[in-house]
């Protein structure tokens, strides 16, 4: 990516708190999301990862603290407000309609029309088999078939590429792998690997280690609501990782650069 | 479905599985495709087709089949059953259940019920009766007007309370029956009866298009059925994008040519006993233009599209963006309005409107023959063509039941057990669904 990606980050949080009445969800939160970066968020049961990209995605907004997205400092109070800054979430349960092909599941909501009319189906088509083939999603047999009728990598996909359809800048990730075989895990990640590539930013909420350091650039962890470490994966392992979410801290590693924010 | 999947390379290095498709899963697969996908040639066509149909996915072979099924066994109890005058009857009969039945495919696609539809019929019938009687002498074009207004009303009042307080339609529409029976009563007054003597409106039921017009009507309509469809298909084959190879284009467009040939040499045929009567009834044009309407907005339209999604997934509809809660309101619109066109149908037929109207037993009438035609009672699946097929199916049903003889008691035990049975094979196949 250029350079001016690697000096400013897409967004920047700054001291975000976050508490549910008396409960302390989010504390002093700092973090950087880069385009052309996949970033891994981990952390234990708790820990906050949820309340974390709920925040970024306009579900909840936070207490204090400031979200900067290209340098400008902002306010995402509704989904809707996350898309229109190029934010798309991927939730667990992926939100696909069954009974509904591939083409209008991805053009669900944001359908083209003939003069506002009739729906554009050849148009739709065309650009859904294009963003396909530019994710390299060629396993489904195809575009025209149901969803219900897919697997659930091929589901993960198809949600997957609903968001990036839309000139999304950061994609959010929960859980992408949970529940998925091996093949289809694999099949998943290249296609996170790919969105990085793209030039996408990419934040992966994920409790899979196998996973995080296949194809993390960096990671960062959670603990009680708290940043504690930001990390390029390459500057961390799997043991470090595992004490950081599960006590805050690490014995272990060289300690070089405990927070980079 | 691991084998589809499997077939495909990733790209992750080392991670190539070229494992060949098993023939079990190709046929899987297939099963999972509509036919117009799935089919590279004609005989692959009706091979998907049979097979979606023997694996319980809605399509019309099921229904057809049905129906050709309840003909021979009618045929076989009474000679009378396949006669032209019977058959021409039990389309004209069928024209109200056809209609309510697609009132109450917009509720089913949602996922949802309207129980209030029979009685919504006879309060748009009763209102427009009332207006074009001797004291208010309204002309017909605007008692059809109101009574359909009033209908939508209704449909927007119900559909209110259901999607704004969260309410069951079940139990909405449940209260919606009695009350517009009890509406009913009231316009109708103390004679319980009005009469219609207005010709236009008796038309529909009783008039029928000369023999020459029905033939030349029929081969413009196939006509331009056909060119849209090829036309269509041929953009599509050209675009390179999903489309089914021309023999199945032509396959479709005869299909429909041989049902218009099949439905107008019936109704050409003289079925008057002094006097002879032929021609295609004015009430099937109607029953076919409200089809066409539905299913252009239900296929073609975004909030078309929208009643689908928030059958298959409402959470996911709304988190797309889509106004879950006005689509919604708007299906219970389209609803009652249907059902009012289905009530004018009712008292064209019989040339009045009285208390006696049976809403109740219309409305279980409505769902069964939606659900028989293949519209699920989960949401998200069905089509406006199911009410019209399943409509004659009923309207055979009670037909032939009455000309073999049954009592009415058995009469209302043996459709409720139709009924009963295609809730099951509908709730088999969700399972079904849902399991793979």
């Amino acid at each position: 990516m250029s350079t001016e990606s690697e000096t400013q980050p897409l967004l920047r949080l700054e001291h975000v708190s976050k508490h549910f009445g008396p409960v302390q969800a989010l504390t002093d939160i700092n973090l950087e999301l880069r385009a052309g970066e996949v970033t891994a968020l981990i952390g234990d049961n708790g820990a906050g990862k949820s309340v974390t990209i709920k925040t970024i995605a306009g579900i909840h907004g936070p207490d204090a603290g400031q979200i900067y997205w290209e340098g400008r400092p902002v306010r995402i109070r509704t989904p809707r407000e996350a898309a229109a800054l190029g934010i798309e979430t991927v939730f667990q349960d992926l939100a696909l309609c069954d009974n509904l092909d591939i083409v209008q599941n991805l053009f669900l909501g944001r359908e083209r029309t003939n003069h506002g009319i009739t729906l554009d189906e050849e148009a739709m088509e065309q650009s859904a088999a294009e963003t396909l083939a530019s994710l390299a999603v060629t396993t489904v047999r195809s575009i025209r078939q149901p969803v219900a009728s897919l697997s659930g990598g091929q589901r993960q996909s198809v949600a997957i590429a609903k968001a990036v359809l839309w000139n999304t800048k950061l994609v959010i990730m929960d859980e992408p792998t949970a529940a998925l075989g091996v093949a289809q895990t694999a099949m998943v990640l290249g296609l996170v690997k790919r969105l990085a590539e793209r030039g996408h930013a990419v934040m992966l909420v994920s409790h899979n280690m196998n996973d995080v350091f296949d194809v993390a650039d960096r990671i960062a962890v959670l603990f009680l609501g708290r940043v504690v470490a930001v990390r390029p994966a390459a500057d961390m392992d799997r043991q470090i990782a595992v004490d950081l979410m599960t006590t805050g801290q690490s014995s272990r590693g060289d300690a070089k650069e405990p927070e980079r924010s | 479905m691991s084998e589809v999947e499997n077939a495909t390379p990733t790209t992750t290095e080392g991670d190539e599985h070229g494992a060949p498709m098993t023939d079990a899963a190709a046929r899987k697969a297939e099963l999972a495709l509509p036919p117009d996908i799935a089919a590279d040639s004609v005989s692959g066509y009706l091979r998907t087709s049979m097979a979606r149909a023997k694996a319980g996915e809605s399509g019309v072979l099921p229904v057809v089949g049905g129906l050709i099924l309840i003909s021979i066994l009618f045929q076989s109890l009474n000679g009378n059953f396949l006669t032209a005058q019977n058959l021409v009857n039990l389309l004209v009969q069928a024209a109200v259940f056809s209609l309510l039945a697609m009132a109450e495919i917009f509720v089913l696609l949602l996922g949802e019920i309207d129980l209030s539809v029979g009685y919504v019929a006879a309060v748009s019938a009763a209102i427009m009766a009332t207006r074009m009687d001797p004291s208010h002498n309204w002309s017909w074009p605007l008692a059809v007007s109101l009574a359909l207004l009033v209908c939508a009303g209704i449909g927007l009042l119900q559909g209110t309370i259901i999607t704004r307080l969260g309410l069951p339609s079940f139990v909405v529409t449940l209260a919606g029956l009695l009350f517009w029976e009890g509406a009913l009563l009231r316009i109708l007054g103390s004679g319980g009866s009005v009469p219609i003597n207005n010709q236009a409106i008796n038309d529909i039921a009783s008039r029928a298009l000369t023999p020459t017009v029905g033939w030349i009507l029929m081969l413009v309509l196939v006509g331009l059925y056909g060119g849209m469809v090829w036309r269509r298909d041929s953009k599509r084959r050209k675009a390179g994008l999903v489309a089914p190879p021309p023999r199945v284009t032509l396959l479709k467009i005869a299909g429909a040519l041989a049902a218009g040939v099949a439905l107008v040499l019936l109704c050409n045929t003289n079925r008057g006993i002094l006097i002879p009567i032929r021609g295609v009834p004015w009430v099937v044009l109607l029953v076919l233009a409200v089809l066409a309407i539905w299913t252009f907005l239900l296929v073609r339209t975004k909030l078309g599209r929208y009643i689908y999604a928030i059958g298959g997934n409402a959470e996911g509809a709304r988190r797309a963006g889509v106004d879950v809660m006005g689509v919604r309101t708007v299906a219970f619109v389209l609803c009652s309005f249907t059902a009012g066109i289905a009530g004018i149908v009712y008292a064209s037929r019989l040339q009045s409107i009285s208390t006696s109207v049976d809403g109740g037993t219309l409305v279980l009438y409505a769902v069964a023959a939606a659900v028989i035609g293949g519209t699920s009672l989960f949401g998200g699946r069905g089509k406006a063509m199911h009410g019209v097929l399943g409509g004659i199916v009923i309207a055979a049903i009670d037909n032939g039941m009455g000309l073999v003889g049954f009592t009415a008691s058995a009469q209302l035990m043996v459709t409720a057990l139709v009924l009963l049975a295609a809730v099951v094979i509908d709730a088999l196949s969700h399972r079904g669904r849902v399991a793979t």
